[in-house]
């Protein structure tokens, strides 16, 4: 019962706070409304008992990456930018696409959970040790590869910003 | 529970390319600081040598196929195949960016790693046998050619190139990633094989929801090889980008993404497959008639082969459609013989570009068949391979894939196919035309001669060019095994 | 039932505490201060100014709250809200002592215990970051502003070396949970030496530690890495525009902060609420400390310097040999000795925050950044690798 009453404020505030950032013409409110999001899937997180997650999305995405697009926003004056008319007229379109995909969502609603899924559930295993300690295991044996090329990837991103960004090379 | 974590020797022999050059690739960025301004294309050697090396080692791994890292990633022989064609791709490019880079004042260490990186990322696609490999060697090859085309920073073209390039390219990563998500969501792992085997096992597949999956993938997917409709951004981001990095991008990353097109529709979607048969039908045709059509327009020649790739992948996307073995197997066959071909056109335009590519209009090709002779033949086999000529790779490509097209009954794909290859030839020929019968243009009168790297840049995939168009049947005939070990 | 009446008592009780700590926190820091500097400090409201935090209480309540014209409403009022009750919230999962037995019922001296305590810590400490950065940007002032952005700069970049000072005692404690990080530190070496993260082998974390406290000051804002609020630069940085309560959150939350610095060094590298010497002698210093105290007081107090001292002195002794008597009576025993351990790290690590306050200078922001990046966290990251190839080594 509370698990669900929390689901649903969750959800919305996932779903809210993602509306919002894309509606408000002020870019910190923006900014602000992707973090309350943000927040709303770190508490996803929380009630699937993923607590490691919970507060890596909250270290990570909230107290990291947000911080520096704010800082950036700050940094930047968007007063100018914001009085502006930022809305092209694509949004018939927009909202021509957003039908389609709500059709779409209540077709599969509309023909039950099976229509979600292929193959059976995978066996959801008792929970021996604690989320992080088996984070840690599937990390570090199954995913190992795509754990360690994401290293690359990191790299390649700083390289790559630091050859535009930086004054002289 | 310690030794789980440590690799098998064999697992590390089939990583083994990968591992070499990202070592190679850190080392470039170490050694940088340390080298001269003068002595930057020592690091080009290295990045060379690193390439050949990895080359070597792909052989190596292929004497030991199979899969490693919890079947992360699997060798097989269209593994081997892909990982040749992007790691040849790579050292074509570097051969043909020494001048260049020079010329533009910008030689700098960054530029051979972020190749080597992004060849890392397109060979990992490769071999990559789960969707989230896939999606991080798309990654790591995508963002290092986004700071490729946008490499010479004081250029605005290159701005521009970069940042359509970079909008547009992670736009399309993430329709990738719902339909990975979806994937996931349908079967609950994200392992190729099990996909495949959740798939066909399961008694009534709800091909709706699959379906979805795979059109989004399609539309990420299709971004990355500029099929319509969702090519718009190739012209602009090829003609803005560094002529080398253009060369590039039209081959190594399109290849790669188009391996795993087909790792993805051929083995896991196949069940599904008249579901999704109609979708690349109509984008394949709309690839060709609009590249090619559109190409008659132009007078810029990096713009034209632009438009050109969007029809070659259009071609590559008939060879989809036909969804069989000898599809598969041409289409392999063609990204082969179209990324020799295109490396060694746009190595071209690197030379006559000038600095600063103010000279890259086909006009000023001009009276380049008196100036330079040698370097006019070689483009002319590249022009003759893109339209198909026979003796070329270019004639077999094209013949394998509508003979594939024919025998999976897509008639008037193939007609329509064959049509626009011939409307195709009309503006390949006038580059031709162009070259051994104007008057020498300014650019052409002055035309230093050209270096030793660029001419292995040029005689390389002449030769390579060639080879496929004369004994085809060495390649093809690995091409078809491997497709044959990837339908099971 | 049960729990949630034993929680809310508990969460009351760890409040008023707190509140009251933070008060005189601000008067000992105000003292000590005062004596670095050769001067007196508090010295009118009560004696030797004890009553001095509850009249700064009082004004700042009582003071006429203004709002500017030109301050952005609701997030002007936000941010404080936010830097506040972030501060109050990572207090919950520190233990202060073990498990207790008071009427028959069994809990443990801490409101909470997660299995991700630590890393809840850091992510309020992230999430307070805001409330700063908006104070700054909502102000509409533009040293406010520059204080908002220092101050988001500064912290992204000190989270980092942070959380890397952190990682390497976690390799040692294999926990999550602060509770459990304490009890794994139980013990003695040789007989003499506490199996404290920073004594415990294969990798004692004495480094760890210094560099964890180093990012911590810079995170909780305190000297020498107070840039936000800059008093010589930027007036008062990104809290120059509140005035009265909203002021007060802001005081309140620096220094909620610096106590939870303090409190997790405490708990991840000092034992918690361990005493630091094995047997009787570790229940005997307590009792001895006050014991002391009383006896100091007494002795004021029969040779009294003031006319008055005769009669407050031997009260004091009196309260003070009360204390120690709670330590040897054996019930509260119980209860007093993880406190006074607990309370006596944090109170040590505190002074060193006062003490390093009263003996630095400001750094300037460009060697903040550099410090941060070309050294701390170069240390950090080597740090964090050595420890773990000893971990990994020792098996």
């Amino acid at each position: 019962m509370l698990d669900t009453v929390f689901f649903y404020l969750f959800t919305l505030l996932t779903l809210g706070g993602a509306i919002l950032t894309v509606a408000t013409r002020n870019a910190v409110h923006s900014a602000l409304f992707l973090i309350t999001s943000l927040l709303g899937v770190a508490g996803l997180y929380l009630l699937l008992h993923a607590e490691f997650l919970f507060a890596v999305q909250i270290i990570v995405y909230v107290g990291g990456i947000m911080v520096l697009f704010l800082f950036v926003i700050m940094l930047v004056n968007l007063d100018a930018a914001a009085a502006q008319r930022q809305f092209s007229r694509m949004w018939p379109v927009a909202l021509g696409c957003v039908a389609l995909v709500g059709l779409e969502l209540f077709y599969f609603l509309g023909k039950g959970e099976p229509a979600f899924r292929i193959a059976a559930p995978p066996p959801v295993p008792e929970p021996t040790a604690g989320n992080t300690e088996r984070i840690a295991d599937v990390l570090f044996s199954q995913y190992l590869l795509p754990f360690e090329i994401a290293s690359l990837l990191l790299l390649v991103a700083v390289i790559g910003s630091v050859v535009m960004a930086k004054k002289r090379i | 529970m310690l030794d789980s974590f440590i690799p098998s020797w064999a697992e590390l022999l089939r990583f083994m390319p990968e591992i070499i050059l990202s070592l190679v690739g850190s080392l470039l960025v170490m050694l940088e600081p340390v080298t001269g301004p003068k002595s930057k294309s020592m690091l080009g050697h290295v990045a060379i040598a690193g390439l050949i090396v990895a080359l070597g080692a792909t052989f190596v791994a292929h004497a030991n196929p199979g899969a490693a890292f919890s079947s992360m990633i699997v060798v097989d022989g269209f593994a081997t195949f892909f990982r040749v064609i992007v790691f040849t791709v790579g050292i074509l490019t570097i051969f043909s960016s020494y001048q260049y880079l020079d010329r533009e004042g910008s030689n700098r260490g960054e530029y051979y790693a972020l190749i080597l990186f992004s060849v890392v990322g397109q060979s990992v696609m490769v071999v990559a046998n789960e969707l989230i490999m896939i999606f991080i060697g798309l990654e790591i090859s995508s963002i290092a050619t986004y700071v490729l085309a946008g490499f010479l920073r004081d250029d605005k073209r290159n701005n521009e190139s970069a940042i359509k390039y970079f909008l547009l390219g992670s736009f399309a990563t993430g329709f990738l990633l719902y339909g990975i998500a979806l994937i996931y969501g349908a079967t609950g792992t994200t392992d190729l094989g099990e996909v495949r085997q959740a798939v066909l096992q399961s008694a009534e597949p709800p091909v709706l929801l699959l379906s979805v999956a795979a059109g989004l993938m399609f539309i990420g997917l299709g971004f990355k090889v500029s099929g319509a409709p969702f090519q718009m951004w190739t012209p602009d981001v090829y003609q803005g980008a560094p002529t080398p990095v253009t060369a590039f991008m039209s081959a190594g990353p399109k290849a790669a993404a188009f391996a795993i097109f087909l790792r993805i529709f051929v083995t896991v979607f196949e069940s599904v497959g008249d579901r999704w048969e109609p979708l690349i039908w109509a984008s394949a045709l709309a690839s060709m008639t609009i590249g090619n059509f559109a190409a008659l327009q132009q007078k810029n020649f990096k713009r034209l082969l632009a438009y050109s790739s969007i029809a070659h992948a259009g071609y590559v996307l008939v060879a989809l459609t036909a969804r069989s073995e000898i599809g598969t197997a041409s289409a392999m066959f063609y990204l082969a013989a179209y990324a020799l071909m295109n490396m060694g056109a746009f190595a071209v335009i690197a030379h006559v570009a000038g600095k600063g590519e103010t000279t890259v209009d086909v006009s000023d090709f001009a009276g380049l068949g008196a100036k330079q002779p040698v370097t006019a033949a070689l483009l002319t086999i590249f022009m003759l391979s893109l339209i198909g000529v026979p003796l070329t790779g270019g004639f077999f490509g094209k013949f394998y894939i509508f003979k594939a097209a024919l025998e999976s009954k897509l008639l008037w794909l193939a007609i329509l196919g064959l049509l626009n290859s011939a409307v195709a030839a009309y503006y390949y020929l006038r580059v031709l035309v162009v070259m051994y019968m104007e008057e020498p243009s300014a650019r052409t009168e002055n035309l230093e001669p050209m270096p030793m790297s660029l001419q292995a840049a040029l005689w390389l995939p002449a030769a390579g060019v060639l080879f496929l168009g004369i004994f085809p049947s060495a390649v093809l005939e690995f091409a078809s095994a491997s497709a044959r070990l990837l339908g099971q | 039932m049960e729990f949630f009446i034993v929680s809310t008592i508990k969460a009351l009780l760890v409040f008023f505490v707190l509140m009251t700590t933070l008060a005189y926190l601000q008067w000992v820091e105000r003292k000590v201060i005062a004596h670095i500097q050769l001067r007196q400090g508090p010295y009118r409201v009560g004696p030797h100014g004890l009553l001095q935090p509850l009249a700064d209480v009082i004004k700042l309540i009582t003071k006429e709250g203004i709002v500017p014209p030109h301050v952005n409403k609701f997030f002007y009022f936000l941010a404080p809200i936010i830097a506040v009750s972030m501060s109050l919230i990572a207090i919950s999962v520190i233990p202060f002592g073990g498990e207790i037995e008071v009427f028959g019922i069994t809990t443990h001296m801490q409101l909470t215990d997660l299995n991700i305590g630590l890393l809840l810590v850091l992510a309020l400490a992230s999430m307070g970051t805001y409330g700063i950065a908006l104070a700054g940007w909502a102000s509409n002032n533009k040293y406010s502003l520059l204080g908002g952005l220092r101050s988001s700069a500064q912290m992204v970049s000190y989270e980092l070396p942070l959380s890397l000072a952190i990682a390497s005692p976690l390799l040692l404690l294999n926990t999550l949970s602060l509770r459990e990080m304490v009890t794994q530190q139980e013990g003695f070496m040789l007989g003499f030496l506490p199996n404290w993260t920073i004594f415990q082998g294969p990798a004692p974390q004495l480094v760890g530690m210094v560099l964890f406290l180093i990012a911590a000051f810079a995170e909780t804002n305190r000297i020498p890495f107070d840039l936000p609020e800059a008093e010589t630069e930027l007036v008062a940085g990104f809290h120059a525009e509140y005035s009265s309560m909203k002021f007060a959150a802001f005081f309140m939350a620096e220094y909620s902060n610096m106590l939870t610095a303090a409190a997790v060094t405490t708990t991840v590298f000092l034992g918690g609420w361990l005493p630091a010497l094995p047997g009787m002698a570790g229940d005997l210093i307590a009792p001895a400390v006050f014991a002391t105290g009383g006896a100091v007081c007494l002795y004021h107090g029969l040779n009294p310097a003031r006319k008055r001292d005769k009669y407050t002195l031997p009260v004091f002794a009196l309260v003070f040999f009360g204390l120690a008597a709670l330590f040897l009576a054996p019930p509260l025993k119980d209860i007093a000795m993880p406190l006074f351990w607990f309370g006596a790290k944090t109170g040590a690590l505190l002074f060193v925050f006062i003490w390093i306050r009263g003996t630095l200078p400001r750094f300037r922001y460009d060697q903040l950044m550099g410090f941060c990046w070309k050294f701390l966290f170069p240390v950090a990251v080597l740090h964090l690798l050595a420890t773990a190839l000893l971990v990994a080594l020792a098996g």
